[in-house]
């Protein structure tokens, strides 16, 4: 029997019944459609924090003291004091690869204004860190470098200060609040920049020139970080490198010491995440893969029953010419194109919702292809693979005894 | 002489039931030539229907020789057997056993999409004449449920006729049928057998029936029991023409 017949024959058998043949496609509609909605949320959120953080310049390099041994302990490395000027001053000379550079140190506290206070920290940097970070100021100006020499005590203000010190939309420009025991004079206030993929709100900040910080608060000549940008993305590998490097110089380490420094890239930071959100995704796709598979149980149930309550036809058609590969056939094509049309209508389904929980949920989703590509072949599979033993079962069937079967 | 389509020699068939066997066919032969319509009759349990699935290439008998055509049916696989019935033989049940929800042309047509030689076309255009060769060519949109059953079993015997088979088998073909109807379908079974030479093979229980057959076999525990030509064939024909008009009923 040649293919088209074959389909035609298969065609026939469904039409006969409409509604059987739509009820099994359900699970496989659903089960498809899921597969779709999920990736999509999956690679939605994948994407967005890929974006976030490019919004945080995906350029950007990060050196911060390593954690190390201390009699046998390992020690955090943030309460390492390694990084001081001395490595700046050689980065600035020699690294090639980088375009900015800025000393990072923290201190957190309490930023008062009058009887309004908000717990905060203060970073302490270099002007050329607001474009490192890609901060831009809504208002006011940044500090420049004279403001590091002479520890200046000016600020830039975050959002999130700005709206618990001056709840009353006063302009906070040139007002002058405290941070600890010292008064700091605002020069600027930062755009808003919101939550980053952490759930930190990065407009909960104080900027400062380093030497400010570094003197008037933590009385340290260590730094936590140094900020530095590639010339771009692709040469942020070679910049670590060269940096990695420079540094050892200058901490003057031999070849057989550890670095007592870890040098990151937001690149690094970009393939954790994604990790967690393609575990995430891996852990939609089962859930959704699940479901496939019961709409394939679903179809094997429907088969199983299709082929008792036809042992009749299965009769006829024998008696008339039909073959055990043929009666094989129609039934595996019938599963076939129950679980293909399902696939297709679970398809379109999948796009639909998508759009659904885009437009209602405001979640970041992508369809990707291979999604798409990737539950249609497992649906037709697993129409082939339910639809089998119930085919099977038709073919060997007696023609003699299934034609008087009633 | 015309060629015999059905050779039949000592035809033996055993059915295992538990430790006993039952000889349900105990050495019957026969032959049937092109051209002929005889009657198997036989009451339940003489080896009728037995004889019926070997005759109709579903069942291999045990014992003996059965040539359909020139082909021993014997040496011939599972496979083999499901093409010579879709080439060869004609079925046509009690039952009529029609598709349901399916129209009288696509049940026609059915036996031709086993065949690969046959071209959609010339399926539908066949399936076509089979149909008006049984007087139901207007009717060919409509699924069984709109037919009679006279009608349905004159779509079943156009199914039989599609392939253009040597034999027509038809199994108590009039069986579910009222007598008007019976004679009806008798009267084209005449037709087919006088007009376009169809050998046909009719097995039933009623002598009326036989009657209007060339030769009759009577079966008995597995033996061909009677072998007789009737000398007195009735035409169906005649006897519709013979019965109380139809609205008097």
């Amino acid at each position: 029997m040649s293919l088209l017949n074959l389909i035609k024959i298969a065609l026939k058998a469904l039409q006969r019944n409409k509604l059987r043949a739509f009820l099994t496609m359900l699970g496989i509609i659903i089960g498809v459609g899921s597969v779709i909605v999920m990736i999509a949320i999956g690679q939605g959120s994948k994407q967005s924090i890929h974006d976030q953080l490019s919004n945080m310049g995906t350029n950007m390099i990060t050196v911060q003291p390593a954690s190390n041994l201390a009699g046998g302990v390992r020690i955090a490395g943030a309460s390492f004091q390694t990084l001081t000027i001395k490595d700046i001053v050689a980065l600035k000379a020699n690294a090639e690869y980088i375009t900015e550079i800025s000393p990072g140190v923290t201190a957190r506290g309490q930023a008062i204004n009058g009887a309004l206070n908000w717990p905060t920290q203060m970073a302490g940097a270099s002007p050329e860190y607001l474009d490192i970070r890609k901060l831009s100021l809504r208002d006011g100006v940044p500090f420049s470098n004279n403001d590091v020499i002479t520890s200046a005590k000016v600020c830039l203000i975050g959002h999130t200060v700005v709206d618990n010190l001056f709840p009353n939309g006063e302009n906070p420009i040139g007002k002058v609040i405290r941070f600890g025991n010292i008064p700091f004079q605002i020069i600027g206030v930062l755009a808003p920049k919101g939550f980053n993929a952490f759930g930190q709100d990065q407009d909960d900040i104080l900027v400062a020139p380093y030497t400010t910080v570094q003197k008037r608060i933590l009385a340290t000549i260590y730094y936590t970080g140094i900020y530095a940008s590639a010339t771009n993305e692709q040469a942020t590998d070679a910049a670590v490198n060269e940096m990695t490097q420079i540094l050892r110089q200058s901490h003057r380490l031999t070849a057989t010491e550890d670095n007592d420094f870890t040098v990151r890239t937001q690149q690094e930071l970009i393939a954790t995440l994604s990790s967690t959100s393609s575990l995430l995704t891996v852990l939609l796709t089962v859930v959704a893969g699940i479901s496939l598979v019961i709409g394939g149980i679903g179809i094997m149930n429907i088969m199983y029953v299709s082929v008792t309550e036809r042992t009749k036809e299965i009769g006829l058609r024998m008696s008339i010419g039909a073959r055990g590969r043929d009666i094989l056939m129609q039934f595996l094509m019938e599963a076939v194109i129950i679980s293909i049309t399902g696939g297709i209508i679970g398809v379109l389904l999948g796009f639909v919702a998508t759009q659904i929980v885009t437009m209602t949920l405001k979640w970041p989703t992508i369809i990707s292809e291979s999604s798409v590509v990737l539950s249609f072949v497992v649906c037709a599979m697993t129409g082939i693979f339910f639809g089998y033993y119930p085919a099977q079962k038709a073919s060997k069937l007696d023609p003699i005894e299934a034609l008087r079967y009633e | 002489m015309s060629k015999n389509i059905l050779e039949i020699r000592d035809l033996k068939r055993d059915f295992v039931m538990g430790s006993e066997t039952v000889h349900a066919l105990n050495g019957v032969s026969f032959d049937v030539s092109a051209g002929d319509f005889i009657t198997i009759m036989g009451s339940s349990g003489s080896g009728k229907t037995t004889l019926l699935n070997i005759l109709g290439c579903l069942d291999k008998p045990t014992a003996g020789s059965y040539l359909l055509d020139g082909v021993d049916v014997k040496k011939l696989s599972r496979d083999e057997l499901a093409n010579l019935r879709n080439r060869k033989i004609g079925f046509v049940f009690q039952a009529y056993n029609l598709l349901p929800r399916t129209t009288a042309i696509e049940n026609v047509e059915l036996p031709l999409l086993y065949n690969k030689a046959i071209n959609s076309a010339e399926r539908r255009e066949r399936a076509m004449r089979a149909l008006e060769a049984v007087k139901l060519s207007d009717r060919f949109d409509h699924t069984p449920s709109q037919l009679s059953g006279g009608q349905q079993q004159r779509v079943a015997i156009a199914r039989a006729l599609v392939n253009e088979p040597v034999m027509i088998l038809a199994d108590e073909a009039t069986g579910n049928l009222d007598s008007r109807t019976s004679y009806e379908i008798m009267a084209l079974v005449q037709e087919l057998n006088s007009q376009q030479g169809k050998t046909i093979v009719f097995v039933t229980h009623e002598p009326d029936i036989a009657s209007f057959s060339d030769r009759t076999i009577q079966l008995h525990d597995g033996h061909v029991q009677k072998d007789i030509l009737n000398e007195h064939k009735r035409s169906a024909t005649e006897v519709l023409a013979a019965l109380p008009p139809k609205d008097s009923v």
